[in-house]
């Protein structure tokens, strides 16, 4: 009797390994890393360390690999029921949600720093009284290129923010490409769905190939942007605020970039096996959601931290 | 090999069972196994707090000792003993509650559980690490976190990221499980309110968990990559980390409460044997708070300093919640009224929670007053308040539930006699340990310290003894959960004569799958 003859059945999996020992290849990976970090502030060597989170992290890896290729062979098999098809698009918008409120959490602190307290160091506002007894000299400024104690937290030279709109500006300021680029790779995106679904597998690959490559183009020119942050401007962690909000906002963005990349490389191989239906292609969509995801959380980081 | 077929297994032997496990119900009885291990062991160190502090003067612990011991206490009781025990309940429940053969996502309900003994595990490590363990209280305030706090640090920043992860993939699953895996017929104002009050708090949990996370990161990156988000000398500040603490932590204390509200709203219609009055109410009330819950965290730093404005706003807002909670209140009691009842003792220990969790409410209006919790701040007083909220509130609930659900887990009726010892015991106990700590904190004694003037011996004392007596009977739980599992009085289905809903239609034990087929529609009332 297959698991899809009756309309109630419901796939209930059998025994799995599969959580256990991520949990294992999880601990191992924080371990790991927590003992790197450590070794480093107390000046020891980090070889063992390093090698129990690569360790970790290589369980967990295998072990997610072989989860996902389960569900993907179950799926095959027909053993997925339309109700178990939605928990997983439910699983998914909700995970999704919770990355927002991960972002909000740092756009909070930005907002925070931005409208209250730097403004309050810099004697301004409600508690404006606490600045001009700490640092009655510091200038509330953003970004702000003069920290109130520069000896502890060094300045930065310039900040990265929009300077002037005009075309001869925008024509040589990385985040504008950058964020024609993630636009455009999100239309592109769409047009590789349009072709799954109209079954045009020569056009959704090239699609795919496409926004694959928008994907890469962006982290490389990241990776510049914070090349030219570091050497040309002074912008680092250690250099106040600015610093700090501007690395961890877009750092945790180009993280999740490169776990989108990663997904849609993956979609891309798995369209090219052919995995996908055009009424059954839930592990596209997730994927295409994420890289809309991403692609928002980008609009939101030019808005914030570059143009205003 | 079909699936249809695998159903029919009952569970697997040996150890394999439970590491393996994708069954509701076995995952259900690891987190609750789980969080009564965790409850002991953090109120071991609750122990050691109430026996330093039976007596003026150092008698057993270094200061430093004393903090890492209400660091740990505290946050072994959040996260490892009170949120993972309502996960259990909802694993063993929620499916049975509304005739879905399984939570809707197996394979990660196992990944969710087998998380959080890895976390504890390094979080509890810590303690024997050099420099010891977290030592700057269960809300980690910057900059005694970071910059002043010993290199464990970092284990206890990765420790609570993994138990994040394993607390929104729990909710994500429980989401996923209400919204689809409903049988027919059972529709969102059929749901038994412990149903609806999971569905709140998985929201809640979801938007609260990422947050808390990303405030443990910029923890991180303060302590060992030199970002400033908590320093005021590169234009941060320490106040910005108790404001993204406290947007995670005071809905934290929701999701604390709001599954004890829906156990209670099973438990007390069954003994009073009619139905719960004020159904839609009470979910609209739930709401309400889940939602106000949002917007009132800074009622816990009106000390710290914020403009006049914020005060007046988060004083009027937490007061609001008094307005729904207070709905839920007159609904038990107004469910109770006329009703049939007896006292059996998930009923006792239901009705302790309406009385005792009410005095923590009240307690909270007072903390929320902005003036007068200048004075009230960071003494013995909010320690009582909370302590009302979360023991005789959460814990009792959960207590309460053990004893309702017990007979459906096992089969067997547990031990009456012994059931009430341990409530009559536990709730004198509960009350001598909290109350007189209302008197200290009015009186002027600071939380968190482990000496303290003459003048406050008395009420520490009796706070203490009462402390002993409350922690040492909780092993009369422990028997009579052992016993009960072990034999009894066989159970009937409905267990109890006035219970209403699904989880009784089925037999006692439940079986290992339940519901693989839809329950008939017919079975499904209005709550």
């Amino acid at each position: 009797m297959a698991s899809g003859s009756s309309q109630s059945a419901y796939y209930v999996p059998e025994q799995t390994k599969y959580p256990f020992f991520a949990s294992i290849g999880l601990a191992l990976t924080v371990f790991g890393l927590g003992n790197v970090l450590n070794d480093i502030a107390a000046g020891n060597s980090v070889t063992t360390s390093t090698w129990i989170a690569i360790v970790g992290f290589l369980i967990l890896a295998t072990i997610l690999f072989n989860w996902f290729a389960t569900v993907i062979r179950e799926n095959h098999a027909g053993m997925n029921s339309d109700q178990l098809k939605r928990s997983y698009v439910w699983g998914m918008m909700w995970f999704i949600f919770s990355e927002v409120m991960f972002f909000a959490a740092f756009f909070g602190a930005l907002f925070y720093v931005r409208q209250l307290s730097v403004p309050w160091i810099g004697g301004e506002g409600a508690k404006g009284i606490t600045g001009d007894v700490l640092w009655p000299e510091f200038q509330a400024a953003w970004p702000l290129l003069a920290n109130p104690d520069s000896s502890v937290f060094i300045n930065p030279h310039d900040g990265l923010n929009v300077k002037e709109w005009s075309v001869s500006f925008l024509s040589g300021y990385l985040p504008f490409w950058n964020t024609v680029i993630l636009i455009t790779s999100s239309v592109t995106l769409h047009y590789a769905h349009v072709a799954l679904k109209a079954e045009n597998r020569a056009r959704l690959i090239q699609w795919m190939v496409v926004t694959v490559a928008l994907g890469l183009i962006f982290l490389v020119l990241q990776v510049l942007e914070y090349r030219e942050a570091y050497g040309h401007y002074g912008i680092t962690l250690n250099s106040g605020i600015y610093g700090s909000t501007f690395f961890l906002l877009t750092g945790f963005h180009g993280f999740h970039v490169t776990l989108g990349t990663f997904m849609l490389i993956v979609m891309l191989l798995r369209c090219m096996k052919g995995h996908f239906k055009p009424d059954d292609h839930f592990g596209f969509e997730a994927a295409a959601w994420y890289w809309h995801f991403v692609d928002v959380v980008w609009v939101g980081l030019f808005i914030f931290v570059y143009c205003l | 090999m079909s699936a249809a077929h695998d159903h029919h297994h009952g569970p697997a032997k040996g150890l394999s069972r439970w590491l393996y496990t994708t069954n509701h119900k076995d995952i259900g009885s690891l987190y609750l196994w789980f969080s009564f291990a965790m409850f002991l062991l953090g109120g071991t160190f609750a122990l050691v707090i109430r026996a330093e502090l039976f007596q003026p003067g150092l008698q057993f612990v270094e200061p430093n000792f004393f903090n890492q011991m209400t660091t740990m206490h505290g946050l072994v009781m959040v996260f490892g003993a009170v949120m993972p025990a309502f996960v259990g309940l909802a694993n063993w429940m929620i499916p049975l509650m509304i005739g879905a053969p399984d939570m809707a996502l197996p394979r990660m309900n196992n990944w969710s559980f087998w998380i959080l003994p890895f976390a504890f595990a390094m979080m509890v490590s810590t303690m024997f690490m050099e420099g010891g363990g977290p030592n700057f209280g269960w809300t980690f305030y910057a900059p005694l976190s970071t910059t002043y706090a010993p290199p464990s640090t970092t284990f206890f920043i990765f420790a609570v990221h993994i138990m994040g992860a394993s607390s929104i993939m729990g909710s994500i699953n429980v989401i996923a499980t209400i919204l689809n895996m409903r049988a027919p017929g059972m529709t969102l104002m059929k749901m038994p309110l412990f149903v609806w009050t999971w569905l709140i708090t998985a929201y809640l949990l979801i938007a609260v968990m990422p947050v808390l996370a990303g405030v443990v990161t910029m923890m991180l990156f303060d302590i060992h990559f030199g970002t400033s988000f908590f320093n005021a000398a590169g234009g941060g500040d320490p106040v910005l980390f108790q404001h993204l603490f406290w947007f995670f932590g005071h809905p934290e204390v929701n999701i604390m409460i709001l599954h004890a509200f829906g156990v209670v709203s099973a438990i007390i219609p069954t003994f009073a044997r009619k139905r719960l009055f004020g159904y839609d109410s009470m979910v609209y009330a739930t709401a309400s708070i889940a939602f106000l819950s949002f917007i009132v965290w800074a009622h816990h730093m009106f000390t710290v300093g914020m403009p006049l404005a914020g005060q007046l706003f988060f004083m009027y807002a937490t007061m609001l919640i008094a307005v729904p909670t207070g709905v839920k209140v007159f609904n038990w009691v107004a469910t109770m009224f006329r009703g049939a009842m007896t006292f059996e003792t998930p009923m006792l220990f239901a009705i302790a929670f309406v009385v005792l969790f009410t005095i923590g409410g009240f307690t909270g209006v007072m903390l929320a007053i902005t003036p007068v919790d200048f004075q009230y701040h960071d003494t013995y007083f909010v320690v009582a308040h909370f302590h009302y909220v979360l023991v005789p509130g959460a814990v009792f609930s959960i207590m309460a539930a053990t004893y309702y659900w017990l007979p459906k887990w096992t089969g067997y009726m547990y031990d009456e006699t012994l059931g009430k010892l341990h409530f009559w015991l536990s709730f004198i106990g509960v009350n001598l340990l909290f109350f007189p700590q209302h008197f200290l904190g009015l009186a002027g004694m600071p939380r968190r310290i482990p000496d303290y003037a003459l003048q406050f011996a008395n009420f520490n004392w009796i706070s203490s003894v009462g402390g002993f007596l409350f922690g040492f009977s909780q092993l009369i739980l422990l028997f009579v959960v052992i016993k009960c599992v072990k034999g009894g009085k066989k159970a009937t289905d409905q267990v109890w004569e006035g219970a209403q809903g699904l989880e009784w239609t089925v037999p006692s034990p439940a079986p290992y799958h339940t519901f693989e087929t839809p329950p008939d529609p017919k079975l499904i009332h209005a709550q």
